[in-house]
């Protein structure tokens, strides 16, 4: 398959004391990438050496076509094309937020059309006249994303931008952030050590440990496996996309999954409309026959796939439920009882359908 | 009392201009040194440190002896200043300015050094992703952070350099005119026995220099409102 015109690729090597930053990556040129990983895996650096800010950073840059970095050529950080956010949103002090929004839009010499249009799908008119220290985190975080964003950029970097904010401020700037991924029309590369994050944004993962990439590839796809740490984390779930088919007077919503028909609580979502659900490991649990005296609404006919035993004492069984995945986290005594194989045709119980978006 | 209002005009008007001159030449050369104290990482950053802090603690006559003796015209920088036709600096205007901008230079640099050090790495990198290059970054986000620190310095160095006497004496004399300031006037009054004389130049320096801090302690206490 011929590469889009519009590959990022991504080959930075940095050194410093007993850290190593070493990748070689292509992304896709569009939606967005989580780069995911632990605190002091190197994701924060290699977003920063994307944008210029790591002089020592050397290897390969191309964004959109553009070459940024090469061995031998090095383009600085105010040259490249970058939209970026500050896990602390790093307003400038000592100018309001208008002043802010225009500083780098001035220099990037962008329109004055995509000024106002940020203004506005941000609400930001009504802060305009503020200084960022009397703004709130998640009203800084709105500013810093419109800031960089009426540069014009090729590409936005945002690095932990919801990881300074409390549970509300986060509820609140998410909405933003999908209006941002929606209508932004460029790739944006999204750092986050927070699973919940990557499996409501992300279309594209990569997983990052100790300086290097373990593994790349489409979100769910990787969400989904069974071989990546990620399975094996305490929050261990599955992320499916669905679409609303009906939604009741009691905020029941029913879905249409690969799974099968699943039901959640919800706000109204628009017959039809898309959106990503997750399912935990710990909120399924298995039974061998379909209980018809049960309160959960939501029991589906699941294979057996394979079971993989957890540190504590505790099974992590795979499933398939009509070809999408599923994981249940049961412990080491009902494998035994149930008499668990590989094989076994199982009604999975799911307790909580988590809805995203 | 009997003053001599052109020798006093004459001393008044050496101090403001050596005070001037030297706070002028210290924002110049202190602005790139302090940058590069509050920012390197380099080796060189504590030696350099403390050459700039040795006069904080250095008795002003060491200073001056080792000054005098440079710029003689026998000593390294008298020979450089002949060789370029510049004669010996000793006990000149010049020779006094230098001594002034090293005596000086610690009240100028710590304050721009430690406002340098208090901007935020991320609010420059900020900068440079929107696009402004190392120069546009210091002059649109550097000098506005900093002004209270530009404001503290100068008003110290400025204060400072009225208030030196050992370095003034060793390097610069007594000449009316030229290397006579009032600190030194202040001095010749005394060993006159011209005391009421003294009195008024003495409590004239104790004003001006209250004065000079008590404005600096109302700017730090505006800007702390500003930046709370």
């Amino acid at each position: 398959m011929a590469e889009p015109a519009c590959t990022l690729y991504i080959q930075l090597q940095l050194t410093r004391g007993s850290f190593r930053l070493h990748t070689d990556v292509r992304l896709p040129g569009q939606g967005t990438t989580v780069i995911f990983g632990p605190s002091g895996c190197g994701k924060s650096t290699l977003l920063r050496a994307i944008a210029g800010l790591e002089p020592a950073a050397s290897g390969g840059v191309q964004i959109a076509g553009e070459l940024w970095q090469a061995p031998q050529f090095r383009l600085p950080a105010h040259r490249r094309a970058v939209g970026m956010v500050f896990q602390h949103s790093a307003l400038l002090p000592h100018l309001n937020v208008e002043g802010n929004l225009r500083y780098g839009w001035k220099r990037a010499g962008a329109s004055a059309a995509l000024l106002a249009q940020w203004i506005e799908r941000l609400q930001l008119t009504p802060l305009l006249a503020r200084r960022p220290h009397s703004l709130s985190g998640g009203e800084r975080q709105r500013v810093a994303l419109a800031r960089a964003l009426v540069t014009a950029p090729k590409i936005l970097l945002l690095d932990e931008p919801l990881s300074a904010l409390d549970a509300q401020r986060r509820s609140e700037i998410l909405p933003f952030l999908e209006t941002v991924r929606r209508d932004a029309g460029i790739p944006i590369i999204y750092v986050t050590h927070a699973v919940e994050e990557v499996a409501r944004l992300a279309d594209y993962l990569v997983l990052m440990e100790e300086g290097r990439i373990t593994s790349a590839g489409p979100a769910l796809e990787l969400l989904n496996r069974n071989d990546l740490p990620l399975a094996l984390r305490d929050d261990a779930a599955v992320v499916l996309e669905a679409r609303v088919i009906d939604h009741d007077a009691h905020g029941l919503l029913t879905l249409h999954s690969a799974a099968g028909t699943l039901y959640a609580h919800g706000s109204a979502h628009a017959p039809d409309s898309a959106l990503r659900i997750r399912i935990q490991a710990r909120d399924v649990s298995l039974a061998l026959s379909q209980h018809q005296d049960s309160s959960l609404l939501n029991v589906l006919p699941v294979t057996l796939t394979a079971l993989t035993a957890l540190p504590g004492g505790q099974v992590q069984a795979q499933l398939d439920a009509n070809g999408a995945p599923l994981l249940a986290r049961i412990s080491h005594r009902s494998v035994e009882r149930l008499a668990l194989q590989p094989g076994m045709s199982l009604w999975a119980q799911i307790k909580a359908v988590a809805l995203l978006v | 009392m009997q003053v001599d209002t052109p020798a006093w005009i004459a001393a008044l008007w050496v101090t403001l201009k050596l005070a001037g001159f030297t706070t002028l030449i210290l924002l110049i050369v202190g602005m790139p040194l302090a940058w590069w104290l509050a920012r390197s990482r380099s080796f060189w950053r504590a030696p350099v440190g403390a050459v700039v802090a040795l006069p904080m603690v250095l008795p002003p006559t060491v200073l001056g002896f080792y000054l005098l003796i440079g710029l003689a015209p026998a000593g390294p920088i008298g020979q450089l200043t002949q060789s370029l036709g510049l004669g010996s600096l000793a006990f000149t205007f010049s020779g006094l300015l230098l001594a002034s901008v090293l005596y000086s230079m610690p009240f100028v640099v710590h304050p721009l050094q430690a406002g340098f050090a208090a901007i935020a790495t991320d609010t420059l990198d900020a900068a440079a992703s929107l696009r402004a290059g190392p120069l546009d970054r210091f002059c649109s986000v550097v000098l506005p952070l900093s002004r209270p620190s530009l404001l503290t310095a100068s008003l110290l160095g400025f204060a400072h350099t009225v208030g030196e006497f050992g370095v003034v004496l060793m390097v610069g004399g007594n000449i009316e005119g030229q290397t006579r300031v009032l600190s030194v006037l202040l001095y010749d009054q005394v060993e006159a026995m011209a005391y009421t004389e003294a009195h008024v130049l003495a409590a004239g320096l104790l004003v001006f220099s209250f004065v000079l801090l008590l404005l600096m302690q109302w700017l730090g206490r505006r800007t702390a409102v500003l930046h709370g």
